[in-house]
């Protein structure tokens, strides 16, 4: 009957006693001592940089380069600047790391359902498959397919040529480059409307399926028409494509398009060593969909593949994308090996030799660990999205 | 629950026939000369102790398990390894299972719509509205559209045996069909086999429910150690078992 406040709101536990308390100033002086360090760590750089003569800040991105690069998706020469180099170098890690990461997958998955066949060899085919090229350093199987076997192809003088003006040798493989002239816009529009049409057919094609169960050759009738229209129009304007075809002159090939070796070896390295792991990946997601699934599908008289693709790979998905997404995020980095075969990517390029010529080490490292940072970043927002999409709605 | 076109020979087929099965796991000797006939709108109840080879047998009836030595012929379909059989016998043949085995990334209706539209290529509309109909005759109408993690044993268990009934089959195999359920969920589950059994409905269940079989079934087949003990009508089986372990295994059922 007396001391109903003190009863509701007990009385407060002295400073030193009640954690919440306790745990704001823990994090004040830990958040004060982390930006005393910091900026005595750049006052110390800036200092040091200064003393030496070395100036700082990002000006140097427009000086003129003054070097070469093996091998660009955009115009570039010695007298484009060093911030060309970077987009320059970033081009050629994103490509290796594209081409990579889509290898890897179908590879990966192949692998890994051929590890469950039934058929013996098969499996132990896989096995041995994973067995190895988890095993052996991703460094040496990148010198391995460079130094050993892209060297078991041919000189330039004795390529091996292919129908339409390809050659393989072992300073890469050139394609005839399409040059477009006059008029060929209007294949490009053609493409266009061709593919809006055919995602507006699959879309009806799908329904009509839904309501009648009559199939409709899609896949075949997309091929046509994504195949067939542009052609068309490619004839009806008289050809307007002309192709410059890779010729020997001298000691190598001039003209058309090349796949430089370096960049052949790095891909097929980067997804050879991925896809075992991705196989194992793949494997286990399977395996982790009960058999009482695959037993409810047969006794229901569904097929072998429409099992799996219906009942247990939609159900393994989300198990295999999260492993998926931190497989793809190393592959990426695992692109920064490039400079161990020449191959100039953002790290041979930008960290390497532009760091050598203007000595911005702070600025370049820091652009560089940015680049890897937002392109990890970026995948994994990418396959958090799509883990959403196929994750298992339960409840 | 739904008319069945049947041919004129069929009142003489047996719906199962199984003349000398045997089967072996390795070196283990699972059933041993197994010999039963099952006619049309005939119900079974299969019963043993645990390891007698009573799953086993039912679930060769549809080649989820291969029998190595003698003949099944189901609907007058002999399973072979042919592939072709097989699949022609799983799409007549439904069966029920201990765990339910729903597709948990499928809603209740998706479940009951998958086979229908794949494997007997129906419209989706009319899938739809079959699986509707044995959603309403299992009384989980409004359940359709959850997901099966969101219903409880019982309701997952008349879920699992709707989506068989979508199939139309002639056959319905029960395996321990209440053997993972909560008691307070056993009388929902056998409430609905016993009016699937009242349309007529060729069934062989696996099951320990002794009220179950009294009720329903016109044979009650027992089994030990791989082999068929003993066959008889309900009543003749419950109170005056023939065979030594069939009074066994009676006296420590029936206890409880």
């Amino acid at each position: 009957m007396t001391d109903h406040t003190d009863e509701q709101a007990p009385a407060a536990a002295s400073f030193w006693r009640d954690p919440r308390k306790r745990a704001i100033v823990f994090q004040v002086i830990v958040l004060a001592i982390v930006l005393g360090l910091g900026a005595y760590i750049f006052h110390n750089t800036l200092h040091n940089l200064e003393k030496r003569g070395i100036s700082t800040g990002f000006a140097f991105l427009h000086n003129e380069a003054g070097f070469g690069i093996l091998f660009s998706l955009i115009p570039y020469d010695e007298t484009y600047t060093f911030g060309r180099t970077f987009l320059v170098g970033l081009l050629n890690t994103l490509l290796v790391s594209a081409i990579g990461i889509v290898l890897a997958t179908i590879l990966g998955f192949i692998v890994g359902v051929a590890r469950l066949s039934h058929n013996w060899i098969i499996s132990r085919l896989a096995n041995l498959y994973i067995e190895i090229f988890r095993n052996v350093p991703l460094l040496l199987q990148i010198l391995f397919w460079y130094f050993a076997m892209l060297p078991l192809l041919p000189h330039p003088r004795q390529s091996l040529a292919f129908e339409g003006g390809i050659f393989l040798n072992r300073r890469g493989l050139y394609l005839p480059a399409p040059v477009a002239e006059p008029g060929f816009g209007w294949v490009l529009v053609t493409l266009g409307l061709v593919i809006a049409a055919v995602v507006v057919l699959r879309r009806w094609a799908h329904r009509r399926q839904e309501a009648t169960w009559q199939i409709f050759p899609v896949f075949w009738t997309s091929l046509a028409l994504l195949i067939g229209l542009p052609l068309l129009s490619y004839g009806l304007l008289g050809a307007p494509l002309d192709w410059d075809y890779p010729a020997l002159k001298g000691f190598n090939f001039q003209g058309g398009m090349t796949v430089i070796p370096e960049l052949v070896a790095l891909a097929i390295a980067l997804a050879i060593y991925t896809a075992a792991y991705i196989a194992e990946i793949v494997r286990s997601g399977i395996q982790s969909v009960s058999h009482g699934q695959t037993e409810a599908a047969y006794a229901l008289g569904l097929k072998r593949g429409t099992t799996l693709r219906l009942v247990i790979i939609p159900q393994a998905m989300r198990v295999i994308i999260p492993q998926l997404t931190s497989q793809y995020l190393n592959l990426t980095k695992n692109s920064s090996l490039a400079p161990a075969i020449g191959y100039p990517d953002l790290v041979a390029v930008f960290a390497g030799t532009t760091l050598n010529q203007t000595g911005q080490a702070v600025e370049i490292i820091a652009m560089t660990m940015g680049v890897y940072l937002t392109l990890s970043l970026t995948i994994s927002a990418f396959m958090n999205w799509y883990n959403k999409r196929m994750a298992l709605v339960e409840r | 629950m739904t008319d069945r076109k049947t041919h004129p020979a069929s009142e003489e087929i047996p719906a199962v026939q199984l003349q000398g099965v045997h089967k072996w796991y390795g070196e283990f000797h699972v059933l041993k000369n197994i010999n039963m006939d099952v006619a049309r709108g005939e119900r079974i109840v299969i019963c043993g102790p645990s390891g007698s080879g009573k799953s086993t047998m039912i679930r060769c009836i549809n080649r989820l398990e291969e029998h190595q030595k003698g003949h099944i012929v189901v609907d007058g379909t002999e399973l072979t390894s042919d592939v072709k059989n097989i699949e022609q016998i799983r799409r007549e043949v439904g069966m029920v299972f201990q765990h339910f085995n729903l597709f948990p990334h499928l809603t209740v209706l998706e479940n009951c719509t998958l086979a229908p539209i794949w494997v007997r290529k129906m419209p989706k509309a009319k899938a739809e509205e079959i699986a509707m109909h044995f959603l309403e005759k299992v009384r989980i109408p409004e359940q359709a559209s959850k997901f099966p993690g969101q219903l409880s044993g019982g309701q997952q268990q008349r879920v699992a045996i709707a989506r068989s009934l979508c199939m139309n089959p002639a056959i319905m195999l029960f395996d321990e069909p209440t053997s993972a359920l909560d008691p307070e969920m056993i009388k929902e589950v056998l409430d609905t086999m016993i009016e699937l059994a009242e349309t007529g409905m060729t069934m062989l269940c696996v099951t320990h429910e002794m009220g179950f079989a009294k009720t329903v079934a016109n044979r009650v087949v027992f089994m030990d150690g791989g082999e068929i003990i003993e066959t008889n009508d309900p009543h003749a089986f419950f109170d005056n078992p023939q065979h030594e372990r069939t009074q066994l295994f009676l006296s420590q059922v029936l206890q409880h």
